[in-house]
């Protein structure tokens, strides 16, 4: 169970997020859309508390993972982001060998078996459809990567550590569009076993991805709904505006 | 107005021309079937290709809007009601046609009795007025008198079943004039289609304005 209840976030006096209140569907992908300041991104971090990095920021309300609500006392921000994975609008691997990056978040997270290792960097490389390509080269360095290979590399970095839920703050919107379209069918495979939710500027990505479609304008949730709903029949006027590009 | 509403402007600008042309099409080959005058029947016909390239032109638009523009929720219904309302308006087109053919083929001119008796001139009078409704109604985003559309279509249908027992009394009457009942007895038939074309294009304005499918349903 994901939940946002009464979500309010502040940065400073800057009102970001008000009043939310979402249901995130398990095992499929939620997108979120909007424009560009509507709260989107800063909703899509409080599920991981990123968010909490942030200088002045102040957060209401719950956020429930798996029964609990991940702000209150006492929580395991460490142990929270291995269940909440996330992957960022621009591939980030890390200075070291394709093998290393997916091994990294095993080894902080203190697994020093090289064979239990070995047995998840390729299983996470074959979810991340990036095994065939790099199964010979795995020492090789990240960085000789292509782009949407280093971002199916973060993918498999993230899916290492076994989250549960996969943050994806636009994925591909650097990628080129063959990138995309692997990154897309990754996501579409990928949620068979894990709950995503996916910020997308990418109004026609948003609706082959998807599954849930959630809308959001100056901070506030104006429509959440399933994904064809949103794209054929919305219920509210803004949303349609949206997403026939007449606003935003 | 945007790019996008430009192009939305511009494809209702054809689709509009599209029903006037359709229209006077029809209207014509009434009066080429009352007045058994072969010249307007021959212009029909002639006409006919121009329905034809202006069915494709809007057919060619729907088909790169979509492609370019990938649109969604009320534009997307809006394209694809057009393309099948587009579809429906050529297949009237072809009626007017078929009808104008009778009358070239015609020796004899059609007996006003003939038309009176088998309410062929009513059927006519229906049809043109429900295309005309249908193109206001698509005009305007008038999706209550797209209704009224349906109700009309009754009327041509109730003359569409009585039309065999009509059509008989009158060659029991009017033996020599068999060739020419069997005209108007497919002409009314033809009518009877363009007023299933007129329903049919009444759904697709609900359907695009109200995103509700009323097709196969009783409900209006």
């Amino acid at each position: 169970m994901i939940e946002a209840k009464n979500l309010n976030l502040y940065y400073g006096a800057f009102h970001a997020l008000k009043d939310i209140n979402l249901k995130v569907a398990e095992k499929s992908v939620t997108a979120l859309i909007g424009p560009s300041g509507c709260g989107k991104s800063t909703f899509l971090r409080t599920f991981n508390r990123m968010n909490d990095l942030i200088p002045g920021v102040k957060i209401e309300g719950d956020i429930i993972v798996d029964d609990e609500n991940i702000y209150q006392k006492g929580i395991d921000v460490d142990r929270l982001r291995k269940r909440v994975g996330m992957v960022f609008q621009k591939p980030n691997p890390f200075a070291k060998s394709i093998f290393e990056n997916v091994a990294y978040g095993m080894r902080v997270n203190g697994i020093s078996n090289e064979k239990v290792i070995k047995e998840a960097v390729e299983q996470s490389l074959k979810q991340s459809a990036l095994w065939d390509e790099v199964k010979d080269s795995l020492k090789k360095s990240a960085y000789a990567l292509s782009g949407g290979q280093q971002q199916r590399l973060c993918i498999a970095r993230a899916l290492a550590v076994e989250p549960t839920i996969l943050l994806m703050d636009e994925p591909a919107s650097a990628l080129d569009p063959i990138s995309t379209a692997k990154i897309e069918e990754l996501i579409h495979e990928l949620k068979k076993k894990y709950t995503i939710l996916i910020v997308t500027h990418n109004m026609q990505q948003a609706a082959r991805v998807s599954d849930f479609t959630a809308f959001f304008y100056m901070g506030s949730l104006i429509e959440y709904d399933l994904t064809k709903t949103i794209f054929t029949n919305p219920a509210k006027q803004q949303t349609q505006n949206y997403v026939t590009g007449r606003f935003g | 107005m945007t790019h996008l509403e430009e192009e939305l402007k511009e494809l209702k600008q054809q689709v509009t021309k599209m029903f006037v042309l359709v229209h006077s099409q029809l209207e014509k080959s009434y009066l080429s079937l009352q007045n058994l005058d072969k010249d307007i029947a021959h212009e029909i016909l002639m006409t006919e290709k121009r329905v034809n390239a202006l069915e494709l032109k809007i057919d060619l638009d729907c088909e790169n809007y979509l492609a370019l523009y990938n649109p969604v929720a009320v534009d997307l219904r809006y394209v694809l009601a057009v393309l099948k309302i587009n579809s429906n308006l050529e297949r009237i087109g072809d009626i007017a046609e078929g009808i104008a053919r009778f009358v070239i083929d015609s020796s004899t001119t059609f007996s006003n009795e003939l038309i009176m008796h088998t309410h062929t001139n009513q059927m006519f009078d229906v049809s043109l007025k429900m295309i005309q409704d249908a193109e206001d109604a698509f005009i305007n985003e008038d999706t209550s008198l797209a209704r009224i559309v349906f109700k009309q279509d009754v009327i041509l249908d109730n003359i569409n079943i009585n039309a065999n027992n009509n059509i008989i009394n009158f060659i029991k009457n009017n033996p020599d004039d068999l060739e020419q009942c069997l005209h108007i007895l497919s002409t009314i038939r033809k009518l009877e289609r363009v007023g299933d074309q007129a329903k049919n294009i009444a759904e697709e304005i609900i359907f695009y304005i109200e995103a509700k499918v009323i097709k196969h349903s009783r409900k209006l």
